[in-house]
Protein backbone atom coordinates (compact mmCIF):
# COMPACT_ATOMS: atom_id res chain seq x y z
CA UNK A 1 0.00 0.00 0.00
CA UNK A 2 1.51 3.14 -1.24
CA UNK A 3 1.36 6.66 1.25
CA UNK A 4 -1.57 8.11 -1.07
CA UNK A 5 -3.42 4.57 -0.32
CA UNK A 6 -2.69 4.84 3.41
CA UNK A 7 -4.13 8.55 3.74
CA UNK A 8 -7.25 7.66 1.83
CA UNK A 9 -7.63 4.23 3.69
CA UNK A 10 -7.28 6.33 6.75
CA UNK A 11 -10.07 9.25 5.90
CA UNK A 12 -13.10 8.60 7.26
CA UNK A 13 -15.27 9.18 4.38
CA UNK A 14 -13.23 6.00 2.43
CA UNK A 15 -13.07 3.93 5.62
CA UNK A 16 -14.05 0.51 5.26
CA UNK A 17 -13.28 0.94 1.20
CA UNK A 18 -11.70 -2.46 -0.56
CA UNK A 19 -8.04 -2.26 -0.77
CA UNK A 20 -8.12 -2.87 -4.50
CA UNK A 21 -10.90 0.24 -4.36
CA UNK A 22 -8.76 2.05 -2.35
CA UNK A 23 -5.71 1.44 -5.37
CA UNK A 24 -7.67 2.61 -8.07
CA UNK A 25 -8.69 5.89 -6.20
CA UNK A 26 -4.91 6.08 -5.32
CA UNK A 27 -4.25 6.09 -8.70
CA UNK A 28 -6.58 9.33 -9.16
CA UNK A 29 -5.16 10.88 -6.41
CA UNK A 30 -2.90 13.97 -5.65
CA UNK A 31 -1.79 15.48 -2.74
CA UNK A 32 -2.57 19.03 -2.29
CA UNK A 33 -1.55 22.29 0.47
CA UNK A 34 -3.38 25.14 0.33
CA UNK A 35 -2.44 28.64 2.18
CA UNK A 36 -5.08 30.51 4.14
CA UNK A 37 -7.18 32.40 1.99
CA UNK A 38 -6.32 30.61 -0.85
CA UNK A 39 -9.11 29.93 -3.54
CA UNK A 40 -9.47 26.06 -4.11
CA UNK A 41 -11.98 26.28 -6.94
CA UNK A 42 -14.17 29.64 -7.76
CA UNK A 43 -17.89 29.29 -8.59
CA UNK A 44 -18.83 28.44 -12.04
CA UNK A 45 -14.99 27.16 -12.97
CA UNK A 46 -15.13 23.90 -14.45
CA UNK A 47 -15.11 21.07 -11.16
CA UNK A 48 -12.06 19.04 -12.30
CA UNK A 49 -11.25 17.36 -9.04
CA UNK A 50 -12.63 17.17 -5.67
CA UNK A 51 -11.09 16.68 -2.43
CA UNK A 52 -10.90 14.57 1.10
CA UNK A 53 -9.66 17.35 3.44
CA UNK A 54 -6.70 15.78 5.92
CA UNK A 55 -5.99 19.28 7.84
CA UNK A 56 -7.37 22.20 8.18
CA UNK A 57 -10.47 24.44 6.97
CA UNK A 58 -12.12 25.08 3.82
CA UNK A 59 -15.41 27.76 3.77
CA UNK A 60 -17.34 26.75 1.30
CA UNK A 61 -18.61 30.40 0.02
CA UNK A 62 -21.22 32.15 -2.77
CA UNK A 63 -21.04 36.15 -4.05
CA UNK A 64 -24.20 38.37 -3.11
CA UNK A 65 -25.18 41.49 -4.40
CA UNK A 66 -25.59 42.98 -0.79
CA UNK A 67 -22.68 41.40 1.39
CA UNK A 68 -19.84 40.32 -1.12
CA UNK A 69 -18.42 36.61 -0.30
CA UNK A 70 -21.12 34.84 2.12
CA UNK A 71 -19.61 31.64 3.63
CA UNK A 72 -22.12 28.75 3.55
CA UNK A 73 -20.57 26.00 5.37
CA UNK A 74 -16.93 25.21 6.41
CA UNK A 75 -15.58 22.02 6.39
CA UNK A 76 -12.65 20.42 8.18
CA UNK A 77 -10.68 17.09 8.86
CA UNK A 78 -12.30 14.41 7.68
CA UNK A 79 -15.03 15.69 5.55
CA UNK A 80 -15.20 15.59 1.86
CA UNK A 81 -15.07 18.27 -0.30
CA UNK A 82 -17.45 18.93 -4.02
CA UNK A 83 -19.70 17.19 -5.58
CA UNK A 84 -20.25 19.29 -8.95
CA UNK A 85 -17.80 16.96 -10.19
CA UNK A 86 -20.38 13.83 -10.51
CA UNK A 87 -23.63 15.24 -12.37
CA UNK A 88 -22.94 17.57 -15.40
CA UNK A 89 -22.48 20.27 -16.47
CA UNK A 90 -19.55 19.49 -14.03
CA UNK A 91 -19.48 23.25 -12.66
CA UNK A 92 -18.34 24.14 -9.05
CA UNK A 93 -21.99 25.88 -7.55
CA UNK A 94 -19.64 27.69 -4.80
CA UNK A 95 -16.43 28.77 -4.23
CA UNK A 96 -14.11 27.01 -1.46
CA UNK A 97 -10.70 28.94 -0.20
CA UNK A 98 -8.82 27.90 2.79
CA UNK A 99 -9.37 29.41 6.23
CA UNK A 100 -6.47 28.26 7.29
CA UNK A 101 -3.09 26.33 6.31
CA UNK A 102 -4.68 22.86 4.28
CA UNK A 103 -3.77 19.85 3.65
CA UNK A 104 -6.04 17.61 1.03
CA UNK A 105 -5.86 14.76 -1.17
CA UNK A 106 -6.83 15.77 -4.54
CA UNK A 107 -9.34 14.01 -6.42
CA UNK A 108 -9.15 13.72 -10.51
CA UNK A 109 -12.73 13.86 -11.49
CA UNK A 110 -12.31 12.94 -15.02
CA UNK A 111 -10.05 9.79 -13.56
CA UNK A 112 -12.70 9.05 -11.18
CA UNK A 113 -15.59 9.23 -13.40
CA UNK A 114 -14.04 6.67 -15.81
CA UNK A 115 -13.18 4.40 -13.15
CA UNK A 116 -16.54 4.34 -11.78
CA UNK A 117 -18.17 3.66 -15.03
CA UNK A 118 -15.41 0.87 -15.70
CA UNK A 119 -15.96 -0.96 -12.86
CA UNK A 120 -19.76 -0.52 -11.57
CA UNK A 121 -19.03 -2.15 -7.77
CA UNK A 122 -16.95 0.21 -7.42
CA UNK A 123 -18.83 3.22 -9.29
CA UNK A 124 -21.84 2.12 -6.57
CA UNK A 125 -19.42 2.64 -3.45
CA UNK A 126 -18.28 5.95 -4.57
CA UNK A 127 -21.96 7.27 -5.71
CA UNK A 128 -23.42 5.41 -2.43
CA UNK A 129 -21.10 7.81 0.08
CA UNK A 130 -21.10 10.77 -1.71
CA UNK A 131 -25.28 10.57 -1.61
CA UNK A 132 -24.79 9.92 2.39
CA UNK A 133 -22.90 13.69 1.81
CA UNK A 134 -25.43 15.11 -0.24
CA UNK A 135 -28.48 14.01 2.07
CA UNK A 136 -26.71 15.22 5.25
CA UNK A 137 -25.60 19.00 3.26
CA UNK A 138 -29.31 18.68 1.90
CA UNK A 139 -30.46 18.55 5.30
CA UNK A 140 -27.93 21.22 6.79
CA UNK A 141 -29.57 23.63 4.17
CA UNK A 142 -33.23 23.11 4.78
CA UNK A 143 -32.09 23.76 8.32
CA UNK A 144 -30.17 27.02 7.35
CA UNK A 145 -32.72 27.94 4.94
CA UNK A 146 -35.52 27.58 8.26
CA UNK A 147 -33.64 30.94 9.95
CA UNK A 148 -34.59 29.11 12.86
CA UNK A 149 -32.56 30.83 15.42
CA UNK A 150 -34.97 34.38 14.04
CA UNK A 151 -37.58 35.15 16.40
CA UNK A 152 -41.20 35.26 14.63
CA UNK A 153 -43.49 37.55 16.04
CA UNK B 1 -23.26 -1.75 28.04
CA UNK B 2 -23.50 1.09 31.13
CA UNK B 3 -26.73 2.48 31.84
CA UNK B 4 -28.28 5.59 32.49
CA UNK B 5 -30.14 5.89 35.81
CA UNK B 6 -34.19 6.71 34.99
CA UNK B 7 -35.12 10.31 35.28
CA UNK B 8 -37.02 11.32 38.29
CA UNK B 9 -41.02 10.59 37.48
CA UNK B 10 -42.50 13.55 35.19
CA UNK B 11 -43.78 16.18 37.11
CA UNK B 12 -41.64 15.58 39.81
CA UNK B 13 -38.04 17.73 39.97
CA UNK B 14 -35.05 15.56 41.27
CA UNK B 15 -33.80 15.94 44.22
CA UNK B 16 -36.45 18.83 45.46
CA UNK B 17 -40.02 18.56 46.52
CA UNK B 18 -42.93 18.46 44.46
CA UNK B 19 -44.40 21.97 44.40
CA UNK B 20 -47.95 20.02 44.95
CA UNK B 21 -46.83 20.22 48.87
CA UNK B 22 -47.29 24.69 48.11
CA UNK B 23 -50.39 25.97 48.42
CA UNK B 24 -51.92 27.34 44.76
CA UNK B 25 -51.55 31.02 46.71
CA UNK B 26 -48.14 30.55 47.62
CA UNK B 27 -46.68 29.52 44.16
CA UNK B 28 -48.60 32.26 42.94
CA UNK B 29 -47.48 35.28 44.76
CA UNK B 30 -44.06 36.98 43.68
CA UNK B 31 -41.45 37.28 46.13
CA UNK B 32 -39.77 41.19 45.66
CA UNK B 33 -36.11 40.72 44.03
CA UNK B 34 -33.99 43.78 43.19
CA UNK B 35 -31.73 43.84 40.25
CA UNK B 36 -28.13 43.70 41.21
CA UNK B 37 -27.15 44.53 37.90
CA UNK B 38 -28.84 44.20 34.28
CA UNK B 39 -26.27 43.91 31.02
CA UNK B 40 -26.63 43.57 27.62
CA UNK B 41 -25.28 40.41 25.52
CA UNK B 42 -25.81 40.66 22.26
CA UNK B 43 -27.98 43.68 19.77
CA UNK B 44 -31.54 41.73 20.87
CA UNK B 45 -30.43 39.31 24.27
CA UNK B 46 -29.75 40.87 27.86
CA UNK B 47 -28.42 39.16 31.24
CA UNK B 48 -30.41 40.25 34.43
CA UNK B 49 -28.67 39.50 38.16
CA UNK B 50 -31.49 39.46 41.14
CA UNK B 51 -31.13 39.49 44.73
CA UNK B 52 -34.45 38.76 47.23
CA UNK B 53 -35.48 42.31 48.91
CA UNK B 54 -34.43 42.34 52.23
CA UNK B 55 -31.25 40.41 51.91
CA UNK B 56 -31.64 36.40 52.61
CA UNK B 57 -30.47 33.81 50.26
CA UNK B 58 -32.67 33.05 46.48
CA UNK B 59 -35.03 29.74 46.78
CA UNK B 60 -33.07 27.01 45.91
CA UNK B 61 -33.15 25.58 42.15
CA UNK B 62 -32.00 23.09 39.91
CA UNK B 63 -30.10 23.54 36.61
CA UNK B 64 -32.75 23.52 33.96
CA UNK B 65 -35.89 25.03 36.25
CA UNK B 66 -37.15 28.36 35.60
CA UNK B 67 -38.57 31.58 37.40
CA UNK B 68 -41.87 33.22 36.71
CA UNK B 69 -40.42 37.25 36.04
CA UNK B 70 -43.13 40.21 36.75
CA UNK B 71 -42.24 43.27 35.35
CA UNK B 72 -44.73 45.07 37.59
CA UNK B 73 -47.61 46.59 35.35
CA UNK B 74 -46.41 44.89 32.22
CA UNK B 75 -46.69 41.08 33.06
CA UNK B 76 -45.28 37.93 33.65
CA UNK B 77 -42.88 35.59 31.50
CA UNK B 78 -41.12 32.22 31.96
CA UNK B 79 -37.26 32.48 31.86
CA UNK B 80 -34.94 29.70 32.44
CA UNK B 81 -32.32 30.56 34.76
CA UNK B 82 -29.24 30.55 33.41
CA UNK B 83 -26.92 31.45 36.10
CA UNK B 84 -24.14 29.49 38.42
CA UNK B 85 -26.37 26.87 41.01
CA UNK B 86 -23.63 27.83 43.33
CA UNK B 87 -24.26 31.68 42.89
CA UNK B 88 -26.13 33.39 45.49
CA UNK B 89 -27.21 35.67 42.82
CA UNK B 90 -30.46 34.51 40.70
CA UNK B 91 -29.32 35.16 37.00
CA UNK B 92 -31.55 35.25 34.06
CA UNK B 93 -30.77 36.01 30.02
CA UNK B 94 -33.46 36.29 28.07
CA UNK B 95 -34.32 37.70 24.43
CA UNK B 96 -36.36 41.50 24.36
CA UNK B 97 -38.80 40.67 21.81
CA UNK B 98 -42.22 40.99 23.33
CA UNK B 99 -43.69 44.01 25.95
CA UNK B 100 -42.73 42.19 28.94
CA UNK B 101 -39.05 41.39 27.72
CA UNK B 102 -38.58 45.05 26.10
CA UNK B 103 -40.02 47.03 29.34
CA UNK B 104 -37.52 44.48 31.42
CA UNK B 105 -34.25 45.41 28.96
CA UNK B 106 -35.13 48.94 29.70
CA UNK B 107 -34.74 48.26 33.98
CA UNK B 108 -32.34 49.56 36.15
CA UNK B 109 -29.66 48.02 39.05
CA UNK B 110 -31.95 48.47 41.99
CA UNK B 111 -35.32 48.38 39.94
CA UNK B 112 -37.88 45.44 41.70
CA UNK B 113 -39.03 42.97 39.66
CA UNK B 114 -40.93 39.46 41.08
CA UNK B 115 -40.13 36.40 41.02
CA UNK B 116 -42.31 33.30 41.33
CA UNK B 117 -40.71 29.80 41.24
CA UNK B 118 -38.45 27.69 40.70
CA UNK B 119 -40.48 25.19 38.76
CA UNK B 120 -40.19 22.57 35.93
CA UNK B 121 -37.65 19.31 35.70
CA UNK B 122 -33.75 20.12 36.05
CA UNK B 123 -30.98 18.42 34.12
CA UNK B 124 -30.22 15.41 34.33
CA UNK B 125 -27.16 15.62 36.10
CA UNK B 126 -26.95 13.13 38.35
CA UNK B 127 -28.08 10.59 35.99
CA UNK B 128 -24.94 12.06 33.60
CA UNK B 129 -22.22 11.18 36.44
CA UNK B 130 -19.60 8.39 35.17
CA UNK B 131 -20.76 9.22 31.05
CA UNK B 132 -19.63 11.83 28.49
CA UNK B 133 -22.10 14.35 28.12
CA UNK B 134 -23.03 16.36 24.71
CA UNK B 135 -24.15 19.63 24.98
CA UNK B 136 -25.67 21.20 22.14
CA UNK B 137 -26.93 24.65 22.32
CA UNK B 138 -28.47 26.90 19.53
CA UNK B 139 -29.18 30.67 19.60
CA UNK B 140 -30.87 31.36 23.37
CA UNK B 141 -30.92 28.14 24.25
CA UNK B 142 -27.42 28.35 25.35
CA UNK B 143 -28.31 30.12 28.51
CA UNK B 144 -30.73 27.40 30.22
CA UNK B 145 -27.79 25.24 29.05
CA UNK B 146 -25.23 27.55 30.84
CA UNK B 147 -26.26 26.57 34.10
CA UNK B 148 -25.84 22.95 33.64
CA UNK B 149 -22.39 23.09 32.34
CA UNK B 150 -21.64 25.12 35.33
CA UNK B 151 -23.13 22.04 37.47
CA UNK B 152 -20.48 19.79 35.18
CA UNK B 153 -17.78 22.11 35.57
CA UNK B 154 -18.05 22.20 39.23
CA UNK B 155 -17.96 18.63 39.81
CA UNK B 156 -16.03 17.76 36.41
CA UNK B 157 -14.10 14.31 37.69
CA UNK B 158 -17.75 12.88 37.85
CA UNK B 159 -17.97 13.14 33.97
CA UNK B 160 -16.44 11.53 30.89
CA UNK B 161 -15.90 13.69 28.06
CA UNK B 162 -17.51 16.97 28.59
CA UNK B 163 -18.44 18.71 25.14
CA UNK B 164 -19.96 21.72 24.23
CA UNK B 165 -21.39 22.39 20.30
CA UNK B 166 -23.01 25.82 20.21
CA UNK B 167 -24.97 27.31 17.16
CA UNK B 168 -26.10 30.44 16.43
CA UNK B 169 -27.23 32.83 13.66
CA UNK B 170 -24.06 34.54 12.94
CA UNK B 171 -21.12 35.93 14.69
CA UNK B 172 -23.05 38.92 16.35
CA UNK B 173 -25.17 36.62 18.26
CA UNK B 174 -23.25 34.54 19.94
CA UNK B 175 -24.01 34.22 23.64
CA UNK B 176 -21.93 34.63 26.12
CA UNK B 177 -18.61 35.53 24.37
CA UNK B 178 -16.44 35.95 26.67
CA UNK B 179 -17.22 32.49 28.93
CA UNK B 180 -17.30 30.42 25.79
CA UNK B 181 -13.41 31.51 24.96
CA UNK B 182 -12.50 31.03 28.46
CA UNK B 183 -14.06 27.69 28.16
CA UNK B 184 -12.33 27.00 25.53
CA UNK B 185 -8.77 27.44 27.09
CA UNK B 186 -9.59 24.51 29.56
CA UNK B 187 -8.35 21.59 28.83
CA UNK B 188 -11.13 19.26 30.14
CA UNK B 189 -14.29 20.73 28.37
CA UNK B 190 -14.63 20.56 24.47
CA UNK B 191 -16.43 23.31 22.76
CA UNK B 192 -17.14 23.69 19.29
CA UNK B 193 -19.31 27.13 18.09
CA UNK B 194 -20.58 27.69 14.47
CA UNK B 195 -22.65 30.05 13.01
CA UNK B 196 -25.59 29.19 10.16
CA UNK B 197 -24.16 32.51 8.07
CA UNK B 198 -20.89 34.07 8.46
CA UNK B 199 -18.31 36.59 6.73
CA UNK B 200 -15.15 35.58 5.21
CA UNK B 201 -13.66 37.89 8.59
CA UNK B 202 -15.21 34.83 10.66
CA UNK B 203 -12.59 32.36 10.90
CA UNK B 204 -14.95 29.65 13.00
CA UNK B 205 -16.87 27.02 11.67
CA UNK B 206 -19.60 27.74 9.57
CA UNK B 207 -22.57 25.76 9.37
CA UNK B 208 -25.86 24.74 11.25
CA UNK B 209 -25.36 23.35 14.47
CA UNK B 210 -26.31 19.41 14.01
CA UNK B 211 -23.07 19.08 11.62
CA UNK B 212 -21.01 19.71 14.59
CA UNK B 213 -22.39 16.58 16.16
CA UNK B 214 -20.46 13.84 13.74
CA UNK B 215 -16.89 14.71 14.99
CA UNK B 216 -17.41 15.54 18.27
CA UNK B 217 -15.65 13.64 20.58
CA UNK B 218 -17.97 11.58 23.29
CA UNK B 219 -18.33 8.03 22.85
CA UNK B 220 -21.88 7.71 21.92
CA UNK B 221 -23.28 4.50 23.76
CA UNK B 222 -21.45 5.73 26.96
CA UNK B 223 -23.03 9.07 25.98
CA UNK B 224 -25.55 11.41 27.59
CA UNK B 225 -26.85 14.27 25.68
CA UNK B 226 -28.82 17.88 26.48
CA UNK B 227 -30.14 19.67 23.70
CA UNK B 228 -32.27 23.32 24.34
CA UNK B 229 -32.95 25.58 20.97
CA UNK B 230 -35.30 26.15 18.96
CA UNK B 231 -37.76 23.19 18.33
CA UNK B 232 -36.48 22.20 14.99
CA UNK B 233 -33.19 22.86 16.01
CA UNK B 234 -34.20 20.24 18.95
CA UNK B 235 -35.43 17.67 16.37
CA UNK B 236 -32.73 17.02 14.16
CA UNK B 237 -29.75 17.64 16.52
CA UNK B 238 -32.03 14.58 18.38
CA UNK B 239 -31.91 12.92 15.01
CA UNK B 240 -28.61 13.49 14.48
CA UNK B 241 -27.29 12.27 17.87
CA UNK B 242 -29.38 9.03 17.08
CA UNK B 243 -27.73 8.40 13.77
CA UNK B 244 -24.03 8.84 15.95
CA UNK B 245 -25.22 5.88 18.14
CA UNK B 246 -27.07 8.11 21.57
CA UNK B 247 -30.04 6.11 22.56
CA UNK B 248 -33.29 8.18 22.56
CA UNK B 249 -33.18 7.92 26.16
CA UNK B 250 -30.17 9.38 27.08
CA UNK B 251 -30.85 12.87 25.00
CA UNK B 252 -32.63 15.17 27.09
CA UNK B 253 -34.18 18.36 25.61
CA UNK B 254 -35.88 21.42 27.45
CA UNK B 255 -38.96 22.65 25.64
CA UNK B 256 -40.97 25.79 25.50
CA UNK B 257 -44.25 26.62 25.16
CA UNK B 258 -46.89 29.52 26.27
CA UNK B 259 -46.55 28.78 30.40
CA UNK B 260 -48.30 31.40 32.56
CA UNK B 261 -49.52 29.66 35.74
CA UNK B 262 -45.92 27.47 35.76
CA UNK B 263 -47.78 24.89 37.71
CA UNK B 264 -49.99 23.06 35.55
CA UNK B 265 -53.48 24.77 36.67
CA UNK B 266 -54.42 26.89 33.49
CA UNK B 267 -52.77 24.55 30.83
CA UNK B 268 -51.56 27.21 28.42
CA UNK B 269 -48.68 25.30 28.16
CA UNK B 270 -50.27 21.24 26.89
CA UNK B 271 -47.89 19.52 24.96
CA UNK B 272 -49.83 16.02 23.71
CA UNK B 273 -50.45 14.75 27.16
CA UNK B 274 -47.64 16.74 28.85
CA UNK B 275 -48.04 20.04 30.74
CA UNK B 276 -44.25 21.94 30.10
CA UNK B 277 -44.32 23.89 33.28
CA UNK B 278 -45.48 21.29 35.04
CA UNK B 279 -43.83 17.47 33.36
CA UNK B 280 -41.04 19.80 31.47
CA UNK B 281 -39.57 21.78 30.64
CA UNK B 282 -36.38 19.26 30.61
CA UNK B 283 -38.11 15.96 29.25
CA UNK B 284 -36.14 12.94 27.91
CA UNK B 285 -36.38 12.76 24.33
CA UNK B 286 -38.11 9.37 23.63
CA UNK B 287 -40.71 11.30 25.86
CA UNK B 288 -41.45 14.19 23.25
CA UNK B 289 -40.14 13.58 19.90
CA UNK B 290 -42.84 11.84 18.64
CA UNK B 291 -45.27 14.91 19.57
CA UNK B 292 -42.45 17.23 18.26
CA UNK B 293 -43.03 16.53 14.88
CA UNK B 294 -46.89 15.93 14.71
CA UNK B 295 -48.52 18.98 13.49
CA UNK B 296 -52.01 19.34 15.42
CA UNK B 297 -49.91 19.57 18.67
Amino acid sequence: MNSLEQHLSEHPFFMGLRPDHLALLSGCATTTRVEGGEFLFREGQPARSFYVVRHGSVAIASITPHEGLVVIQTVGDGDVLGWSWLLPPYHWHFGAYAVEPTTLISLDAVCVRGKCEHDPVFGFEIMRRFAQVMASRLEATHLQLMNVYEHRR
Amino acid sequence: MSTVAEPPPVGMPAGRPPRASASAGEVMRPALHRIRRLRRETHDTFTVELQPEGGGPCAPWLPGQFNMLYVFGVGEIPISISGDPQSPVLVHTTRAVGRVTNEMSALRAGDVVGVRGPFGTPWPLEAARGHDVAVVAGGIGLAPLRSALYGLLANRGDYGNVVLLYGTRSPQDILYRHELERWRARFDLEVHVTVDRGLPSWHGNVGVVTTLIHKAPFTPRQAVAMICGPEVMIRYSGLELQRRGVEAERIYVSMERNMKCAVGFCGHCQFGPYFVCRDGPVFRYDQVADLASRWEV
